[in-house]
């Protein structure tokens, strides 16, 4: 096992990063919202560049929504 | 009816075991006169192996079906004696141009290195090939070409195959000692033997129009996602010769085949796509679905399944004719050397531990490519599209694009034949590749590596020098083919190859003293640093199916 998904909190300001991201769907219909995250998804996931990480984190995103909710 | 090509017909001759009783004998019986047959047939006729050939047609594909040889194919069909037609008659592509909408989102090069004899496709019409191989076939005299006979039934026995074929004039009785079922995906004798043929059907039906034009586009594949004269599909355009181009239209699941196929609604999809300034006659028109399945096993007993009888994959990728191709390149030499008894009848089990792989490598890649272009949700659909539009500013993206990943050789990893770990240096290029072509000089005639390689259809042993004056004893029934460094000092071996350029070195990985084992089929069997006869006999010998359990 060589690297593995940081999952402690990271982000400096957590805030910003947020409206960042919301400014950036303001205005967008919910196709094109859903093709920018997927563009950010790519654009970070080439940068992350490790593909076990990767599917780590795919692993996390899905188990978060099926244990998530109530 | 096509303006380009017509289909020549074979006469039917009557079966001189008509109206006997009793079984005719023949040693090896192949069903099946389509493109992976007739290849099988002219292999094992090359390896001095006769077969008995059952075709229910009396002519060569109809229409529109493989156009894209591959690399690797043509290497096969060099080896055949055929290379030199496909580069002379097809169309030779390297680059591919993807669009996205309106706009060009980027290009590549499939085979961006020079210094090989064969382009990384060459264009051609299947029937063109298939002619030229029942030509070869007829001039071996080793072939027995029988148009319209038709297999009715087959019974598998533990001594081959037994065959009821039905023809103009009667039907007889033909006892297979090996039977190679090259019947195409809608395999009958796949069925009298109810094995089934698994895997998943695409909801999805393509339109392909071969037209006639004179268009302004160099050769290269062109595909379009998502374009503003077909918007929401997909749609492909290959040239061939003669003026003749492929385009195949992604219609959707709903669209009616029957509505898709009449010939003034094609003609005003290819006239959307091409603008007013190009003149065009519409040569071929087929609307069709496709699926991936494949049989579990391509050994029973006798019965060997070849080509798309075997396995079936969607057309992007050019997979299918390519595969059946490669599958009778790798089951050729087993037959041969299990019929003149120089390897067990378990040598055929390596051809479905080797294929078997080999299809489900192509399966995949030929299901990603087919959920790429055709998004079966909205959040495939986004990803789809996020992809292709940073894929024009940025590189990133463009390995992500997947409009077909384009048919490679299989490398035969983890084959039973293989020798590993027995002292192959690092970096040569491992057990199971196919051979790497390269330019050498003979006599100082500019000449290829790959010619020859099994050139007498045996195994070879490449063994690497720096002078041409030493070489490894090859074992018998092993060929020796030596690469020097250097052009040898007076007195160098016999028919020695000079890589002037360094390239034959670098792509088989080896330095002087450095050798590599080679099947009959070019794959890689072991590597060898500084060999002891005993060693490259013992590869040998495990590559023949002979190894200790």
């Amino acid at each position: 096992m060589t690297a593995s998904l940081r999952t402690e909190p990271r982000l400096a300001d957590p805030d910003g990063f947020y409206a960042a991201l919301m400014e950036a769907h303001r205005g967008l219909d919910d196709d094109a919202s859903r093709r920018l995250d997927a563009r950010l998804v790519i654009l970070l996931a080439n940068h992350i560049g490790d593909d076990a990480v990767l599917r780590e984190a795919i692993a996390l995103a899905s188990a978060a929504a099926e244990q998530g909710g109530g | 009816m096509p303006a380009t090509y017509t289909n020549p017909r074979f006469p039917f001759r009557r079966p001189l075991a008509l109206g006997r009783a009793g079984a005719e004998e023949a040693r090896v019986v192949i069903v099946g006169g389509g493109l992976t047959g007739l290849t099988a047939a002219l292999d094992l006729a090359r390896r001095g192996v006769a077969s008995v050939l059952l075709d229910e047609d009396d002519t060569v594909s109809e229409g529109s079906r493989a156009i894209c040889w591959a690399k690797r194919t043509l290497e096969i069909y060099g080896r055949l004696g055929l290379g030199e037609r496909f580069l002379r008659r097809g169309i030779t592509w390297n680059t591919g141009r993807v669009f996205f909408r309106e706009r060009e989102a980027y290009s590549f090069d499939l085979l961006p290195e020079q210094g090989h004899e064969y382009p990384a496709f060459v264009n051609l019409p299947q029937y063109h090939a298939e002619e030229w191989l029942v030509a070869a076939c007829e001039d071996t005299g080793l072939v027995d070409l029988r148009w319209r006979n038709r297999v009715l039934a087959v019974e598998n026995r533990a001594d081959g195959a037994l065959l009821s074929v039905e023809t103009p004039d009667g039907a007889y009785r033909l006892h297979a000692g090996w039977l190679l079922a090259c019947d195409g995906a809608r395999s009958g004798v796949r069925r009298a033997l109810g094995l089934p043929f698994t895997g998943q059907v695409f909801r999805d039906r393509f339109l392909i129009a071969d037209v006639v034009m004179r268009p302004p586009f160099p050769a290269e594949r062109r595909f379009w996602f998502d374009p503003p004269f077909h918007p929401g599909q997909s749609v492909l355009l290959h040239q061939q010769p003669d003026g003749l181009w492929r385009i195949d239209f992604q219609l959707g699941w709903d669209a009616d085949p029957d509505a898709e196929r009449d010939p003034g609604r094609v003609a005003a999809r290819v006239r959307a796509m091409l603008g007013p300034g190009i003149p065009f006659e519409l040569e071929w028109v087929s609307v069709y679905t496709f699926r991936c399945r494949r049989l579990e096993r391509f050994r029973h007993g006798r019965t060997l399944f070849v080509g798309d009888s075997a396995h079936q994959v969607s057309p992007f990728g050019a997979r299918g004719g390519n595969g059946g191709v490669q599958d009778a390149d790798n089951l050729c030499w087993k037959l041969a050397a299990v019929l003149d008894g120089r390897a067990p009848e378990a040598l055929l089990d390596s051809y479905d531990a080797e294929r078997g792989p080999a299809a489900d490598e192509n399966i995949l890649h030929s299901t990603r490519s087919t959920d790429f272009i055709t998004p079966k949700t909205g959040a495939a659909l986004a990803y789809r599209d996020a992809v292709l539009e940073l894929a024009e500013r940025h590189a990133l993206a463009r390995p992500l694009v997947n409009s077909g990943r384009l048919s490679r050789p299989a490398v035969l990893a983890d084959s039973p034949l293989s020798t590993t770990g027995g002292g192959a240096p690092d970096g040569m290029l491992p057990a199971g590749s196919p051979p790497v072509d390269a330019p050498v000089l003979r006599n100082g005639e500019p000449d290829w590596l790959l010619r020859h390689l099994n050139a007498d259809g045996r195994f070879t042993l490449l063994a690497f020098d720096d002078t041409g004056l030493r070489a490894p004893a090859a074992p018998p029934g092993v060929g020796l083919v030596v690469v020097a460094e250097r052009e040898g000092a007076p007195g160098h071996l016999p028919g020695v190859l000079f890589d002037h350029s360094g390239l034959a070195a670098r792509r088989w990985g080896c330095a002087p003293g450095d050798a590599v084992l080679l099947r009959p089929d070019g794959h890689v069997a072991a590597g060898f640093r500084a060999p002891a006869p005993e060693a490259i006999r013992v590869a040998h010998g495990r590559a023949l199916g002979r190894a200790a359990a």
